[in-house]
């Protein structure tokens, strides 16, 4: 019997001005492959479908468990993550290229780091008033763990902002990931504090006014993440705290 | 005075916590990791954390939690700082509690406690089956406000490859190098504290993260800086193989309940849930009555080692046994365990709550790792160590549910510790040693990318782990492990050989991955030559040739160090503090 192969195509960038190409391979199939086992096997034998020498692909990961969303990428026209997409399951050739709304670094590998500064912007955290023993917590009850716990399983994976119509430079929008955050902290007996900044953060360009409800983000999301449900509760928050605002001022 | 200056490597569980104690107290700090800090392995952490709160009213205390952990370590850790981890997790879970982690809860609004291994007490708080994910969130998210008010600055995307040592052998700093331009720059700092978790990949295929190479830990080695207790590595005893990697079931599982079984008959071929009770063989059960699916890890993973190859009862003839939930409700599950329920059904397609999970013990924790004193600083003066990377909480064998606590406690000594030090430091002669340090790497480098062997770092990385695997894990002889050393040594002379396949400049991942096999086969020879040393049995180290503990001999804390003339380690043992518990037998089997 002939040995079972896996076809697969990678489009590979050397840097972020080099032109993108395909490159395909061909990669002895075993048992239980992820599309992040491929290309160890490729970094191990670095020999295109063509038989020509090349060079490991670089692309992001970590865990392979798909919990620190490292390893988000396009396979097969999906925004999904490398670790769980299983071979057996992935119609070949497998196609995967990066993803296709943040920088590229080098092959597979993205900038994602606008995510962390929008956590930043909105004061994603609960402020404490320091480490020092305080006693217990607030009280919370199962019903609003339920709420917040979804929720805080976000990997940062940034999916929901690869899919997203809205997501790009022209409107600047935050995306999902942030509004979904912005719900969670605000929630929280503590966090909920700095609700109003948070809220003020995202009223205006870019804000949660340039959601324009494709609902992809909750399609996508490897989490899933209510997010859906979380942008519309956090516009409705936006929406009132504006008109606060105006009505103080 | 300016601030001091402190650089933390790692941004997991204890680099992060030890970031905050410094900010808080008016520190500086640099913080450099590998990957952005939310993406670091602490994020795998599924079942709990340990304190003992004593919210179900079974009288449990600190003291238990300590007796337990030092009971279930072997008598192998220094009691002193492992009571003072106990003592202080009640305010930890309280501190995470403040700080918005979705633990679950009772109905009057209290955090909820499950049952784990090693312990008869419901002990280890939890949110959901992701509970190191949410707390690496919840101390990523304090950093992130700290990073705001300019107190904390990152370095994602940033290896460190070396301390920078003065003329007296003080660290004045780190040499580290930018994943995407390659590089190689020193920072100045008054200490420095290594956080940067296990060594997972030295057996190929583990439960760790890609990241966790040892290779930070391996590197100070090489400067001088002792490593203790290598041999001591924990195979957690349910994992789900795979191609690329091995992946966790949590604890949590049997802590819910979760019950570990193979049909009595060898090569049964009917379907897990048509086999009737009787025909089910429940050994942990039946060896354990006590403990029953909860002993500590390392006994049910030899026990699962015994019941598969020695009673050749793996499941159709496999190396596999059952962890079955199949007998607890869909809502329970979900509520309690759905984290690891789903990773499960993603990547082997079966829903566990319907058909029994198919696991096999998998190489999981570094109990070993630097050697550290109380304050958590190694023998180099200025170098200090927290987390996995270190060697101090867990003895011979971790309890589940205490790295998490331990990896916090560690970081909340280290960064104050670090900062009490760096207050009181000279300061240095010259530069340091930083042009020296730089000098060094960059020449490291260049010997990489002008060599033009044949050998490919993968494939050699590849028989690093099968050779540690087979030799290096759940049973040891010593003939096997002489036979692993003699084959690290021809992999670091072929090492010499390597063909980089990627000599470019940018975003070079593989280049990057063979700077750290070279201290991977390092801190592998520490480990296995460890292993070879100790001929006793204790804790997750066996030995059938030796298996008994051997206090007289052997309770006693290995310390490697690097021999640089000769390119290997050289060991010496130092005694344990057991001023507070005297050592016993340790029997999960004896009905007392």
């Amino acid at each position: 019997m002939a040995e079972k192969v896996i076809q697969i195509e990678i489009k590979r960038q050397s840097g972020p001005d080099a032109p993108a190409t395909w490159e395909k391979f061909e990669i002895p199939w075993k048992p239980g492959m992820n599309v992040i086992s491929v290309m160890r096997e490729i970094a191990a034998n670095p020999v295109n479908a063509n038989g020509q020498d090349t060079t490991p692909i670089v692309y992001d990961s970590n865990c392979l468990e798909e919990i620190c969303g490292s390893c988000a990428m396009v396979i097969n026209g999906k925004a999904r993550m490398a670790c769980s997409a299983l071979v057996d399951k992935l119609e070949q050739p497998i196609r995967v290229q990066p993803l296709t709304k943040f920088p590229v670094v080098r092959d597979l590998s993205v900038d994602r780091s606008v995510l962390f500064e929008n956590l930043k912007a909105v004061k994603a955290w609960v402020p404490v008033d320091g480490t020092y023993d305080l006693g217990s917590g607030p009280r919370v009850f199962p019903q609003q763990q339920e709420v917040a716990y979804p929720l805080s399983n976000c990997i940062s994976c940034c999916c929901c902002m690869e899919v997203c119509p809205q997501f790009n430079d022209a409107t600047g929008f935050v995306g999902a990931a942030t509004i979904a955050q912005v719900k969670l902290f605000n929630s929280h007996p503590t966090g909920k504090v700095l609700k109003e900044d948070r809220l003020r953060a995202l009223a205006g360009d870019g804000g949660v006014q340039e959601c324009g409800y494709a609902q992809n983000c909750v399609q996508v999301c490897p989490k899933q993440l209510p997010l859906t449900e979380a942008i519309s509760d956090v516009t409705r928050d936006v929406t009132l705290q504006v008109a606060k605002d105006f009505l103080r001022a | 005075m300016a601030a001091p200056k402190i650089i933390v490597v790692g941004g997991g569980l204890a680099g992060l916590a030890a970031v905050i104690k410094i900010a808080e107290a008016g520190g500086n700090v640099d913080l450099f990791s590998i990957v952005p800090v939310k993406r670091s392995h602490s994020v795998c952490a599924q079942g709990g954390i340990n304190a003992a709160k004593n919210l179900k009213g079974e009288g449990d205390t600190t003291w238990k939690h300590f007796d337990d952990t030092i009971y279930g370590g072997d008598f192998l850790a220094n009691q002193t700082p492992v009571k003072a981890m106990c003592e202080a997790a009640p305010g930890i879970i309280d501190l995470l509690d403040r700080m918005g982690v979705p633990f679950n809860r009772t109905p009057e609004g209290l955090l909820d406690f499950r049952r784990f291994g090693g312990t008869l007490y419901h002990r280890t708080a939890f949110a959901g089956a992701t509970t190191g994910q949410q707390l690496l969130y919840a101390l990523d998210e304090q950093v992130r406000r700290y990073e705001a008010e300019g107190r904390v600055r990152k370095f994602e995307g940033w290896e460190f490859l070396s301390a920078v040592l003065d003329s007296e052998g003080v660290a004045r700093g780190i040499s580290a190098m930018d994943l995407r331009t390659m590089e190689l720059t020193t920072f100045p700092a008054d200490a420095i504290i290594i956080a940067t978790g296990g060594i997972g990949a030295i057996f190929g295929k583990s439960t760790n993260s890609v990241v966790c190479t040892g290779s930070a830990q391996s590197a100070l080695y090489q400067q001088g800086a002792w490593y203790a207790n290598g041999e001591f590595i924990q195979v957690h005893p349910t994992s789900i193989p795979g191609e690329d990697k091995l992946r966790l079931m949590s604890e949590s599982a049997r802590g819910e309940g979760g019950r570990v079984w193979v049909p009595r008959t060898p090569g049964d071929k009917r379907e897990a849930r048509s086999i009737p009770e009787t025909e089910r063989w429940y050994f942990l059960e039946e060896w354990y009555p006590k403990y029953g699916n909860l002993v500590p890890r390392d006994v049910a993973t030899r026990a699962i080692h015994k019941v598969v190859y020695e009673h050749g009862l793996g499941i159709d003839g496999q190396p596999m046994v059952y962890l079955d939930l199949t007998h607890i409700d869909r809502a329970t599950l979900n509520r309690k365990l759905e984290g690891i329920l789903e990773i499960y059904e993603k990547f082997v397609g079966d829903d566990p709550r319907d058909v029994p999970m198919k696991i096999f013990p998998g190489m999981h924790y570094t109990m070993g790792g630097l050697w550290v004193d109380f304050n958590q600083m190694t023998n180099i003066p200025g170098v200090f160590a927290a987390g996995e990377a270190e060697y101090q909480y867990h003895g011979a064998n971790r309890l589940g549910a205490n790295s998490l606590v331990s990896c916090i406690f560690g970081g909340f000594v280290s960064g104050p510790n670090a900062m009490a030090y760096a207050k009181s430091l000279k300061a240095a002669q010259g530069d340091g040693g930083h042009a020296q340090e730089l000098a060094r790497q960059r020449e490291l480098n260049q010997q990489l990318l002008s060599s033009k062997g044949k050998e490919n770092p993968f494939r050699i990385w590849r028989e690093l782990g099968d050779t540690m695997t087979k030799n290096v894990t759940v049973i040891r002889h010593n003939k096997n492990i002489a036979e692993t050393e003699a084959k690290i040594v021809e992999l670091m002379e072929r090492y010499r050989n390597i063909d980089l396949s990627d000599r470019s400049q940018w975003a070079n991942t593989s280049f990057a991955f063979t700077r750290q096999l070279w201290n991977m086969l390092q801190i592998s020879r520490v480990v296995a030559q460890g292993a070879r040393l100790r001929d006793e049995s204790r804790g997750a180290h066996y030995k059938p040739d030796f298996p008994e503990r051997n206090d007289e001999k052997f309770l006693k804390t290995t310390k490697a160090s690097f021999d640089a003339a000769a390119n290997e380690p050289r060991f010496s043992f130092e005694d344990v503090d057991i001023q507070h518990i005297p050592p016993r037998p340790r029997r999960y089997d004896a009905a007392s």
